[in-house]
């Protein structure tokens, strides 16, 4: 949406909202915008997962002309949105557990479509931990069934609101209070870890996308994307978490901009399980540049860089870039 | 109108005329059969408007009825043993939440060893997750159950299970009078939901409470349940005023003036009940329906003549003893009425008059203890006893036992 578009700030090359013609500025530029989730929550400083939550609910909300059901899995964005006795939800909102945010979403869906209101949308969210482990079978048989739901995973690369153990989504070496940066081979191991965007694609099914709360147009153009389709969708959010990451609150945004610029983080779009569309790298970055300013990974660095573990995880990167052809020459 | 009828069949029917909108089913034997009617009578579109979700599991099963029932839609599925502990926190969590979800569990044991046939052990271990049960006596009671089922759920609302025992019933044809979709239409009004998501009035369900309430939330839900002591007799006397067909939360057979009463739960009742008439002695019986709320004024009104309780039980606890059992000595307290547990029918080993005739012989001679279990092969039980004493490896207990009794069959009788 920003090509031809000849601004770029300084340093981060994306587009300013004020740059940009009024009708592609994000819907958050609107004083009517709805924040359905409200302002008051208790989310930490520099929360990747608030902010991406506000985008994709209100993206999906306004797509829905109102008429959205959300339903939330266990975890930080379900604890910090609705201390007892307040909520910040401003849409109607559904917690039931942990694992099973898909079918309980399924079930809001059959609801709907047997009593005669299928107008009313259905989004359900999980963390990372919520949807490629302990949910991964609901998740899986929503996709399979083709229920009419949006499922949106915040990845933030452990359980962090259990203080910060190890998922099947935690990046290889990285700290966590289960994978911990001591022994021969600190940190998570290689090979471990689930690919869920190309699990969803396995499932052919309409639409799913990456994205991260670096690009947030991107963001909301890829739920609105979704939301003018019906049947099972997916869209998987890589979510900076300061806390569990050990990263400064205000190095969110270009944590989540250094994650996709490495390589490690592709951002794309797949439509009936083949990829459409990609979001290019512009101004590649050596993993090390996203990877040292975050302490789950300090001890790669130091006095003598763990080489050897770094031009793995390089590796990883440039098997994403190749796979998914994310640096084509014209935009080098 | 009465028909010859499969269980399982007249249960499905009985549900499709309760107009459930959405049925989120997983297969698990011995309920599918009923799952199996009702998703063809959605297909065929006799039930209709339904979604039948053919879930992954019955975690997942649970969980869509959750959402199903939390968005207004009257909800029922059907699980037994291991998928019915597969849905345990979902279970908790439908009666937390208070949606009046009906399920029905045709009972079977629970693993390990695996065994498929019935006892109670699975929905007695969900006795405490805050549903409505109710056990079926016979394939007619089961049908008026679920009816009222769903209008005590919904007026309540809280979930109902109604329990079945597997095989026994659900697979066994008799005839059996239906109620028909006029009557039930009559009898059960269309759901209104006490809290609804619903965008024209946006609601938070399933927030975090922490210690400053959540002893308040649980004593309403335990408040609301104990609603059912009451309005369970309540609607089951109207259904029975259109229908004909008498259900109670508790059935005395015999018992006035009984000086032993033996309690039950589902369909081994009738058993007992025949051997009891063929005998001559002074022994009542008393067939608990309603065991969730547990109805403990009446049982104990019930039993208040009685010298000796004994409780036969499809179930048990592991290192305790009777389940059902403690609910009664709790309700006879002070009385003077002694209690024996019989654990009886577990794993499908049939609970045959001969052997209640029996145990009823032991109990007039003062020879029944506080816990028995009935028919137990004590020779097989004390070789394996044996073999513990002499070796450390002793291997799997199942495969001895098999070697020892020859066939892997049923004993009956």
């Amino acid at each position: 949406m920003s090509e031809g578009v000849k601004f770029y700030q300084i340093g981060s090359r994306a587009v300013g909202n004020r740059l940009l013609d009024e009708s592609l500025r994000t819907g958050q530029a609107s004083p009517d915008r709805q924040n359905t989730l409200n302002s008051g929550h208790r989310a930490c400083q520099g929360c990747g997962e608030a902010l991406g939550a506000r985008y994709v609910v209100d993206a999906a909300f306004r797509a829905a002309k109102g008429k959205l059901i959300a339903v939330n899995g266990t975890g930080c964005l379900e604890v910090f949105s609705t201390p007892y006795p307040e909520s910040s939800w401003q849409l109607p909102w559904l917690h039931s557990l942990f694992a099973n945010a898909a079918s309980v979403a399924s079930g809001v869906a059959a609801a709907l479509k047997a009593t005669g209101r299928d107008d009313i949308r259905v989004l359900a969210q999980g963390g990372d931990g919520a949807t490629v482990d302990i949910g991964l079978a609901a998740v899986s048989g929503m996709f399979e069934r083709n229920d009419d739901v949006l499922y949106v995973c915040y990845d933030n690369q452990a359980y962090m609101n259990t203080g910060v153990q190890r998922s099947g989504a935690t990046p290889p070496a990285a700290r966590t209070a289960t994978t911990e940066a001591v022994g021969p081979r600190p940190g998570n191991l290689f090979g471990a870890g689930k690919d869920m965007p190309r699990i969803a694609m396995a499932h052919e099914i309409s639409y799913v996308a990456t994205a991260t709360v670096a690009e947030l147009h991107d963001l909301e153009a890829k739920v609105e994307k979704a939301m003018s389709l019906r049947g099972a969708r997916y869209l998987h959010v890589l979510v900076p978490c300061p806390l569990g990451w050990g990263s400064a609150p205000a190095d969110t945004i270009r944590l989540a901009r250094l994650a996709q610029r490495s390589g490690l983080f592709p951002v794309y779009e797949a439509e009936n399980g083949e990829v459409t569309s990609t979001l290019p790298i512009r101004g590649q970055v050596p993993v090390e540049d996203y990877l040292r300013p975050q302490k789950r990974f300090a001890h790669l660095f130091g006095d003598r860089p763990d080489t050897e573990v770094l031009s793995r995880l390089q590796l990883l990167a440039d098997r994403n870039i190749a796979r998914f052809g994310l640096l084509p020459e014209e935009v080098h | 109108m009465r028909q010859q009828v499969e269980g399982s069949r007249a249960i499905a029917q009985a549900v499709a005329w309760c107009r459930p909108a959405v049925v989120p089913a997983y297969p698990i034997t011995p309920q599918t059969h009923i799952v199996e009617a009702v998703g063809a009578m959605a297909k065929e579109g006799t039930l209709s408007p339904c979604e039948y979700l053919t879930v992954e599991s019955e975690f997942s099963a649970m969980s869509a009825a959750i959402g199903a029932s939390a968005t207004g839609a009257r909800t029922y599925t059907a699980t037994a043993s291991q998928g019915l502990l597969f849905m345990a926190e979902a279970l908790y969590n439908a009666a937390g939440l208070g949606l009046p979800i009906v399920m029905t569990v045709a009972n079977r044991a629970i693993g390990a060893p695996i065994n498929i046939w019935n006892d109670h052990s699975d929905s007695m271990s969900q006795r405490d997750a805050g549903w409505v049960q109710l056990y079926a006596e016979d394939n007619q009671a089961a049908v008026g159950l679920h009816v009222v089922a769903f209008r005590l759920a919904e007026e309540l609302s809280v979930p109902v299970m109604v329990c079945v025992d597997g095989f026994v019933l659900t697979h066994a044809f008799e005839p059996i009078e239906l109620p028909g979709q006029e009557l039930v239409d009559a009898y059960l009004p269309p759901y209104h939901p006490r809290q609804l998501l619903d965008p024209e009035e946006p609601v938070t369900i399933g927030a975090m409470v922490g210690p400053e309430a959540f002893t308040e939330v649980r004593y309403l839900a335990h408040h609301q349940l104990l609603q059912a002591n009451d309005r369970f007799p309540a609607l089951a006397g109207e259904y029975a005023a259109v229908s004909g067909q008498r259900l109670s939360a508790l059935s005395a057979y015999a018992v006035e003036g009984a000086r032993t009463v033996v309690v039950a739960l589902g369909s081994v009742c009738g058993t007992i009940k025949d051997a009891v008439d063929e005998l001559d002695a002074s022994i009542g019986v008393l067939a608990l329906t309603l065991y969730r709320p547990f109805p403990a004024a009446a049982v104990r009104a019930a039993l208040s003549g009685a010298d000796h309780v004994i409780v036969l039980e499809r179930a048990f606890a592991p290192g305790a003893g009777g389940v059902v059992s403690a609910d009664v000595r709790a309700a006879l307290a002070g009385l003077p009425a002694r209690v024996s547990t019989v654990v009886a029918g577990l794993g499908g080993r049939a609970v045959t008059k001969a052997s209640v005739q029996t145990l009823l012989a032991q109990a007039e001679e003062g020879r029944l203890g506080e816990l028995s279990f009935l028919d137990l092969r004590t020779d097989l039980v004390d070789r394996e006893l044996g073999r513990r004493d002499d070796v450390h490896r002793t291997g799997p207990h199942a495969s001895h036992l098999l070697r020892e009794t020859g066939v892997p069959s049923t004993r009956i009788g």
